[in-house]
């Protein structure tokens, strides 16, 4: 009985827990509270991710509404996966907030900044795990909306015309979703996702369902942060608090894509979005382009953060060029990467949460003598710049590996010869970062590593890089699992 | 007791020891690091030919560890390189450098015992990224640089190698290291890749770039294992690929002009190693058992000389300070040990007989000849006499005679003279008793280096080539423009070589200069265009402002929706 009801608490837990964070007297019991709701969505997206394992599917419907009147929950191979993802990130993110927040956000603020981040994961877990479309553009705006609010509080001004600008560019994506899904209510007279598949044969191919394609795609291109549509991303990412920066990069966007991935293969199915349209092609194409592009932007770019935030635009190039692959192994690359750079840049965010919290910059020439000054630090951040290049044992290898193969199978010889060239630029951006934090230090710097506190949850995403780079049955066997349940007979 | 378990790859316990000394300190460390090549070659011995173990990883039939006679006899030697770098390098206090050497050499022997192209990747890397410090350790500017660039270029090799890996694995559907050859895509992406690594003819510029910037004892190290790993993957790789016989023999003789206007000793010594690695892929190129046989059979005397001369010249930087030939001279006085045990390698890698170089060079190039390779076994003979020339004379000649520097440094620390020592002994071992290395040699030996005509033959090429830089020396010397060149810059040495090499030397250098400049200025323009767009005020990089934030969400709209309604 309550294993049904799994789904829905996942989403009420955090969600209301938010309001109460504010009503809490000190800050420390905010903090306290908001960490305690992520651990239970967590440990709720755990049980959820083993039932769904073994038993598949489970449906909710909520208020005990039929459904396709009544909203639906589904919990199902791919989106047990990312729920795991978003909540175990959020948990660890929040294991470090403490200290990195105390620093960076004034006493009295920080309540609402723990309401704000719970309403956040609230939304993502929601977008995750909904199964009707209307109800997906709710919880995509209020994981956005209170991202505005996390990106805000950053301690720079500049946070605010980046919260400002990643405000506009959202509400711009969230309008032509909300477009393209009522295109699809148009055709189809439903918004549960499950019902619009299967009434859509008879309507497809109409200029009503190219324009949703159009609408949707440009709308959740806009908060994947596809290439050319990634300008709000590296300032929101650079200026918003350091937990605030690990937490989005490793979740929000992941989420969105894997909005994507469900409008493409579960309501569009396969046929119409890649056989009728050009999707594939079109994709492929601003996929590359995000890669090399964005990898070269970040070889010259000084502030560590935002390098890493053309980083993650670059990647995110990788898991568009898996769905664009359009065939299971490609699906199954690109939901590993969701997987793995979530680890990833988790990882590299938060050991930059270290960096400022104790030198107070991330500029690239202030890090001279990282590697003395903070060893732990740097240990942390080396391992998971391995991952994000791709080095055999981590899982960015995994990933990396398993979209040449797709490209190669489809025959793109040239497409994977561009994800090794972008593997290229990749050790050329992190080495020159790791080639400052090496060089012995300046003046006689003092040793100054982080509390243990911020350097712990670092290392747990650091060392869940290499585990998931060596026992690949979660992050690759339930990716694989998960595009064999979405492309169905599709090979 | 877990070393004894036969199917426990050596890489393991380097791996370990790497880990471990990390946090020992002093002695201890000192002995943990002198006890893992022991302690490893003697499990070696212990372990059967044919043991291997089996890992299916991704969907991957991977066999990480494989036990032949050919890995082997590289495991032994790199067991034994890594016992002598130890030591020369005992009076190291470096975490840095002592860690990466203990990675390099276990990554070297993974590399060794790889059964599949995956496990060989991997540790391919491995070599790459653990050896990296070695050149950095030296903390100069120059070598920085120098390391950045090794890393590159190295990476490169790892890539081209995953790259050839996995199409092979299209091809084949496997991935078991055996036999490639050259006949498709794959095989030459992965003899591109070992070719790197291995300083083919224009990949070179790596090693004689980066391995005279590291440190004294790095060198050691990295002339022992990265080129000998490559060797070795050729051999089992690319055995009888008749175009491998070209690229060794121009491997033999370019080097040659290159080491005798070169004026850092330990960069004569890295064109020397080219010419040496020249020999032996002249060897697999021929195919046969006896060009195989001798291949192998020099890569492991060269690792052992090479080590010794590079050795030889690290005591002396670490002494002097100074590696310039032209600043050297005389230091036979104050180092008479390092000057014999010089010499003992210098006759080694000049294949005198009765040193260990001769009795396997010279089973390459009667291989040549049994192969009816005419003209490639003139350029072994010409690159032979090339090679007594500028290592055999050069080296101890400027550094410890020739004239005094008047410097005094005294003798080198007894841990340098101790592995020193160790290494020449084994040079003339072997020389004396090639039986001991041909006993575990791949193929059986039936071949007898010590005939009249090979000992004639190569005393005479000794003989002539010693007296050819007696007269050249002689006859350079006096001329009267000497005192205002004495002793600066390489081109003092272009005097005592034939007037016709300094010529195509001079011709070659302004050729690769000018081609270097083209190179490097185009280089610049692309760097200057590139951070002109993707630098942080670039078109690529800086803050866009809203209005032209939304106008790119329209135009993708708008070429979206119009792709769509073609299509549609």
């Amino acid at each position: 009985m309550i294993d049904e009801q799994l789904s829905v608490l996942a989403v009420v837990a955090p969600l209301l827990a938010a309001p109460l964070c504010v009503l809490m007297p000190r800050a420390r019991w905010s903090w306290l509270l908001a960490l305690v709701a992520s651990v239970a969505c967590f440990a709720i997206s755990v049980r959820l991710f083993v039932l769904v394992q073994s038993d598949g599917m489970i449906v909710t419907p909520l208020g005990g509404w039929a459904a396709p009147w009544g909203i639906e929950y589904r919990v199902d191979p791919v989106n047990s996966l990312v729920m795991l993802i978003v909540s175990g990130i959020s948990s660890v993110c929040l294991l470090s907030a403490r200290l990195s927040i105390n620093k960076e956000i004034d006493s009295s603020r920080q309540p609402l900044f723990y309401t704000a981040w719970l309403l956040c994961l609230s939304g993502l877990i929601g977008m995750t795990v909904t199964g009707d479309a209307f109800n997906l553009f709710v919880f995509l705006e209020i994981s956005s909306l209170s991202s505005y609010v996390l990106i805000a509080m950053g301690r720079d001004r500049r946070a605010l015309t980046a919260s400002f600008q990643y405000l506009v560019m959202g509400t711009i994506g969230a309008t032509f979703i909300i477009i393209g899904v009522g295109f699809l209510y148009l055709a189809t007279g439903s918004l549960n996702m499950a019902d619009i598949a299967v009434r859509l044969p008879d309507t497809i191919a109409t200029r009503t369902m190219e324009s949703a394609l159009a609408f949707l795609t440009v709308g959740m291109g806009l908060k994947i942060a596809m290439f050319p549509l990634h300008l709000w991303l590296p300032n929101a990412y650079a200026y918003a608090p350091s937990v605030v920066s690990a937490f989005i990069a490793a979740t929000a966007t992941k989420v969105a894509l894997y909005a994507l991935i469900r409008f493409l293969f579960t309501i569009f199915g396969y046929q119409f979005s890649f056989v009728e349209m050009p999707l594939s092609a079109i994709l492929a194409v601003l996929a590359v382009a995000a890669v090399l592009v964005a990898s070269t932007v970040a070889i010259f770019e000084r502030d560590i953060k935002r390098m890493l935030a053309y980083s993650s635009v670059a990647q995110i190039g990788y898991m568009l060029l898996g769905i664009a692959i359009a065939s299971q192994a490609g699906v199954t690359a690109s939901i590993a990467h969701i997987f793995n750079h979530a680890l990833m840049k988790g990882a590299l965010f938060l050991a930059l949460a270290c960096v400022v919290y104790q030198i107070g910059s991330v500029m690239r020439d202030d890090l001279t003598g990282l590697s003395r000054r903070m060893p732990w630090t740097f240990g942390a951040f080396t391992i998971a710049s391995l991952s994000l290049i791709g080095m055999p044992l981590t899982a960015g290898f995994t990933s990396k590996w398993l979209l040449v193969q797709a490209a190669l199978a489809a025959g793109w010889w040239m497409i994977a010869l561009l994800v090794l060239i972008g593997s290229l630029l990749a050790v050329v951006y992190i080495w020159r970062v790791i080639e400052i934090m090496i060089r012995p230090p300046a003046e006689n710097a003092p040793r100054q590593e982080a509390p243990l506190s911020l350097l712990a949850p670092a290392w747990i995403l650091a060392l869940a890089n290499i585990y998931f780079g060596i026992f690949t049955g979660i992050n690759i066997g339930s990716a694989k699992a998960a595009a064999i349940w979405l492309l169905g007979g599709v090979s | 007791m877990i070393l004894w378990t036969t199917d426990l790859p050596p890489f393991v316990l380097f791996y370990a020891a790497a880990f471990a000394a990390l946090y020992l300190r002093g002695w201890w460390r000192s002995v943990v690091m002198l006890l893992v090549p022991v302690a490893g070659g003697i499990h070696l011995a212990g372990v059967a030919d044919g043991t291997a173990l089996h890992l299916s990883v991704l969907g991957f039939e991977l066999q990480p560890y494989r036990v032949d006679a050919l890995s082997r006899l590289f495991g032994y030697l790199f067991h034994i390189a890594a016992f002598i770098g130890i030591v020369y390098s005992l009076h190291v206090k470096d975490t840095r450098q002592q860690v990466s050497a203990l990675l390099y050499a276990g990554s070297a022997l993974g590399a060794v015992f790889a059964g599949d192209l995956m496990t060989l990747f991997i540790f391919w890397e491995m070599l790459t990224l653990s050896s990296v410090f070695l050149i950095l350790a030296r903390d100069t500017e120059r070598s920085r640089s120098a390391a950045v660039r090794y890393l590159v270029i190295q990476i490169l090799s790892g890539v081209l190698l995953l790259a050839g890996a996995l199409l092979w694995y299209q091809k084949t559907g496997s991935m078991a290291f055996t036999f490639i050859g050259i006949d498709n895509v794959a095989g030459l992406l992965i003899l591109a890749a070992f070719g790197i690594k291995c300083a083919f003819p224009l990949l070179h510029n790596w090693l004689t770039d980066s391995y005279p910037e590291a440190t004294p004892t790095g060198t050691v190290f990295l002339s022992a294992f990265t080129t000998k790993v490559a060797v070795y993957a050729l051999v089992r790789g690319f055995p009888g690929t008749e175009e491998l016989i070209y690229i060794g023999a121009v491997m033999t003789c370019f080097p040659i002009f290159y080491a005798v206007i070169e004026n850092d000793l330990r960069r004569v010594l890295a064109y020397s190693m080219i010419n040496q690695i020249g020999f032996m892929v002249v060897g697999v190129g021929i195919g046969t058992e006896l060009a195989l046989n001798g291949a192998v059979a020099h890569a492991f005397n060269d690792v052992i000389f090479k080590g010794l001369l590079m050795m030889s010249m690290g005591a002396v930087l670490h002494l002097t300070g100074r590696i310039n030939g032209s600043d050297l001279g005389g230091l036979y006085k104050s180092m008479p040990w390092t000057t014999t045990f010089c010499i003992i390698g210098a006759a080694s890698i000049s294949a005198f007989p009765l040193f260990s170089g001769f009795v396997s060079k010279s089973m390459v190039m009667s291989a040549a000849l049994d192969g009816n390779h005419q003209v490639v076994w003139l350029m072994l003979l010409f690159a032979s006499a090339g090679v007594f020339h500028h290592a055999g004379i050069k080296i101890p000649f400027f550094a410890f005679f020739y004239k005094d520097a008047g410097l005094r440094p005294g003798e080198a620390p007894p841990n340098m003279l101790i592995a020193m020592a160790i290494s020449a002994l084994l040079c003339i071992l072997i020389g004396v008793f090639p039986s001991i290395l041909y006993g575990s040699l791949p193929f059986a030996v039936d071949y007898n280096p010590y005939d009249s005509s090979h000992v004639l033959a190569q005393l005479q090429i000794l003989f002539f080539s010693a007296a050819a830089f007696a007269w050249l020396k002689l006859s350079g010397i006096y001329p009267p423009e000497l005192h205002s060149t004495n002793l600066d810059f390489d081109w003092t040495y272009r005097r005592f070589a034939p007037q016709l090499i300094s010529r195509i030397t001079l011709l070659m250098n302004t050729m690769y200069q000018g081609l270097r400049n083209a190179v490097r200025r185009r280089y610049h323009a692309l760097l200057y265009k590139l951070e002109q767009h993707n630098g942080p005020q670039g078109l690529l990089a800086r803050s866009w402002p809203i209005g032209s934030m939304a106008l790119w969400v329209a135009i993708l709209l708008a070429s979206t929706l119009s792709l769509y309604f073609i299509t549609g």
